[in-house]
């Protein structure tokens, strides 16, 4: 999973943050996340794992980490399969 | 012996009465200086004077650290008050909150801001803010300047594009970002007074449509001092927890003062025309119900904004929230809006009495106050803005039941 967001997150032009190298509970806002660029990163995580994040996930705790983001995916993942 | 001192101390009489009512007064002299300050477009010195006269400058810091604990329906209320007397004094009252809100969220953690806290209380300080720069403009969650910090003390120049009445201001609050290898967005504020180790260089002066009593002229802000001075939380924090919601509540809150007094000018209008003929309803009476309506729309709005804050203040997950920011953002673009409508409407009603300076029913000053709404944050770049949110974020519809 952890790999997978990696992976698509990475070489994104939208988003300024070196995901190769970043670990996986850095605070992504400290890297240079700003609200505007993480809609990109949620868009993406949604396109890419076919979910759609509710409401009360779309906060900055959710997307403030590769691990945060990760936690948020298998919950969602696991309620729809 | 105490409680004689105390009754006779105009400071503690004053007090004993509400901040309405000490802005009642406050106001009064507003509106007796709103057209030189208009004319002139120069700061506001009678109300800024006032308004320490009556303690008005602290009320919304914490009581244990010597305000009054003041809410953001309580403050928004007085900013009304103010707006509808002269709409330059109550932004520069706006704009001083909006300062003070992010102390009082942010500052309480740290020893330095606590003191300086109880210093903008007791001595009743103004507080400005420097987030533009040059090459950066108006967005607030980039900065250019870095500060630099070494043997805990901190340095930093900053070419700010505008500082409101930041030359009469008794601090200013300036982003920059953490250091000097630090991303753009990677920001701080500090706390910088206006003392020895800070120096302002006039670099434009604010001459400008409306709103020219607030004196945001251009400077170049230079700046020595304890690191301690710099807020413990990011500024990205800062911006979405307190910031963006007082700002957008308070500025709301102006350009509602300056349409419902440009409304009650236009009401008195009518009420003239319908005394002098008795059983013809005056030509304004009908857009006067439609100006009326305007300014329902736009106080139902700003008040369910003050209780969205309200009820997201104690919970940073909802605070931050992507639903929060896009709720916060409309409001800013739609009350602006609204306001204009509302002004432009009573100059319809008042016509040629209205456009004329100087008569009972002018409106004219109004209209280029509520003009600089659209302009101040571009409601094009918060629109946009919010169109990059709502590609995640639902619409509630929930009334709150």
């Amino acid at each position: 999973m952890i790999d997978r967001i990696r992976a698509l997150l990475t070489g994104n032009p939208m988003i300024p943050i070196d995901f190769e190298t970043i670990s996986d509970n850095a605070n992504l806002y400290d890297a240079g996340l700003t609200s505007f660029a993480s809609v990109q990163l949620m868009l993406a995580i949604e396109e890419e794992f076919d979910i759609e994040f509710p409401e009360e996930k779309l906060t900055r705790r959710t997307f403030s980490s590769i691990a945060n983001i990760a936690a948020a995916v298998s919950e969602l993942t696991a309620e729809s399969v | 012996m105490n409680v004689v001192g105390k009754i006779s101390d105009p400071l503690a009489s004053s007090l004993a009465e509400s901040a309405t009512e000490r802005m009642a007064r406050v106001a009064a002299i507003a509106a007796a200086s709103v057209d030189a300050v208009d004319r002139e477009g120069r700061f506001p010195l009678e109300t800024a004077e006032a308004l320490r006269h009556e303690r008005l400058l602290g009320v919304a810091i914490p009581v244990e650290l010597g305000g009054e604990g003041l809410g953001t329906a309580a403050v928004a209320d007085l900013v009304v008050q103010l707006a509808q007397a002269c709409g330059s004094s109550a932004m520069i009252y706006a704009m001083h909150q909006i300062q003070v809100a992010s102390l009082a969220t942010h500052g309480v953690t740290s020893e330095w801001h606590r003191t300086f806290m109880r210093r903008v209380a007791g001595e009743q300080l103004l507080l400005a803010s420097a987030t533009s720069e040059v090459g950066i403009g108006g967005n607030l969650r980039n900065s250019i300047c870095a500060v630099e910090v070494a043997d805990n003390r901190f340095s930093l120049t900053k070419d700010a594009t505008v500082i409101s009445y930041g030359a009469n201001a008794d601090a200013i609050l300036a982003t920059a970002r953490r250091a000097p290898d630090a991303a753009h967005s990677d920001q701080i504020m500090v706390v910088i007074p206006a003392d020895g180790n800070r120096s302002l260089e006039r670099r434009s002066v604010w001459d400008t449509l409306g709103m020219r009593g607030t004196c945001s002229d251009g400077f170049l802000l230079t700046a020595t001092g304890d690191a301690a001075q710099i807020f413990p939380k990011p500024f990205s924090e800062i911006a979405a927890q307190s910031m963006l919601a007082s700002s957008h509540i308070y500025w709301a809150a102006t350009w509602f003062g300056i349409a419902a007094d440009a409304f009650t000018r236009a009401q008195a209008f009518v009420k003239a025309a319908a005394r002098k003929q008795p059983n013809v309803t005056p030509p304004g009476a009908l857009r006067l119900s439609e100006a009326a309506a305007k300014l329902q729309e736009m106080k139902g709005h700003l008040v369910a904004a003050i209780n969205r804050f309200d009820t997201a203040r104690d919970d940073d997950d909802d605070l931050s929230s992507i639903g929060f920011a896009a709720e916060i953002n409309a409001l800013k673009v739609a009350s602006s809006e609204k306001a204009a409508e509302v002004v432009r409407i009573a100059m319809l009603i008042t016509g040629i009495l209205g456009y004329k300076n100087g008569t009972p029913f002018s409106v004219g000053r109004h209209l280029r106050d509520v003009t600089s709404a659209a302009v101040m944050i571009s409601n094009d770049r918060i629109l946009s803005n919010t169109s990059t949110l709502l590609l995640v974020s639902r619409f509630d519809t929930s009334l709150g039941a």
